[in-house]
């Protein structure tokens, strides 16, 4: 099966980002392909490299850009949902003027245009939010 | 309708103002008007306000998407299913919404309401028929 995942919740706040990257996991086990991973709304941040939580507790970022390497995922992070977030990439820095950058690393920002494309080409588009 | 064509379904929850998932799924229908999908919006519980006429955001300092709505036409968005039962537990009534329309190119260019009040279990069967459900 293709599936597409959107994640909707921002890390630690909400359970629907763990749901998610544990669906994301478990059905790239179980063999099937996993074509996107969108990120929207407070989503967004589960894409910056400047989360700490402490040492005890899962690093939901860096085990989202693991297992994007690990599986080539696409980890597409919403442009507009990120410049109001704050999630900047090197592209955006430069285009908003910005003295930083802070995507993690295996993510991408684009449009939402990736998001109505990922429910047309894949199978199955599983949403995880409230 | 060529086969690559999928039956897409917004589906809105929430109050319009409260939090942001009403505006940026209402970004998202707009995007996606690009894509020549077939196209319908669903909104029930608190979303039903998302279509209530004359908000006025001032007091919040917020901006007041709700005229967005009536672009929908413009789009190529003309279906919009409102339920029945959502409304009436929250004492409103079609009169309450929105006048929204669209112009039917296959009659002529009438106007038409684009907002279809529909019950609750005729929206379940509207669901079952989607290929695509985007939850907000």
């Amino acid at each position: 099966m293709k599936f597409a995942i959107q994640v909707n919740e921002g890390p630690y706040q909400h359970q629907a980002t763990d749901s998610a990257y544990q669906f994301t996991k478990a059905a790239l086990e179980a063999g099937h392909e996993i074509m996107r991973v969108f990120f929207y709304h407070d989503g967004v941040n589960n894409g910056t490299n400047l989360t700490t939580p402490p040492q005890d507790d899962r690093n939901i970022v860096k085990r989202w850009s693991e297992l994007g390497k690990q599986h080539d995922l696409d980890l597409v992070v919403c442009v507009a949902a990120a410049q109001r977030r704050g999630i900047v990439d090197e592209g955006e820095m430069q285009r908003n003027g910005k003295d930083a950058q802070n995507i993690a690393e295996g993510f991408r920002i684009s449009g939402l245009g990736q998001l109505v494309e990922a429910g047309i080409q894949s199978e199955r588009l599983v949403v995880f939010g409230d | 309708m060529s086969e690559d064509i999928k039956k897409f379904m917004y589906l809105n929850r929430r109050a319009p103002y409260g939090t942001i998932y009403a505006w940026e799924s209402l970004e998202v229908v707009l995007i996606g008007a690009a894509f020549d999908q077939d196209v319908s919006l669903a909104f029930l519980d608190d979303g039903v306000y998302q279509l209530v006429k004359g908000q006025d955001t001032a007091g919040v300092d917020m901006k007041n998407f709700s005229p967005t709505y009536q672009a929908l036409g413009d789009y190529d968005v003309t279906k919009l299913y409102v339920e029945k039962e959502s409304l009436e537990e929250r004492g409103l009534t079609l009169a309450d919404l929105m006048p929204l329309t669209y112009e039917d190119e296959d009659d002529d260019w009438a106007e038409k309401d684009s907002i279809r009040v529909v019950s609750r279990a005729e929206m379940a069967d509207i669901m079952e028929e989607q290929d695509v459900m985007f939850s907000f």
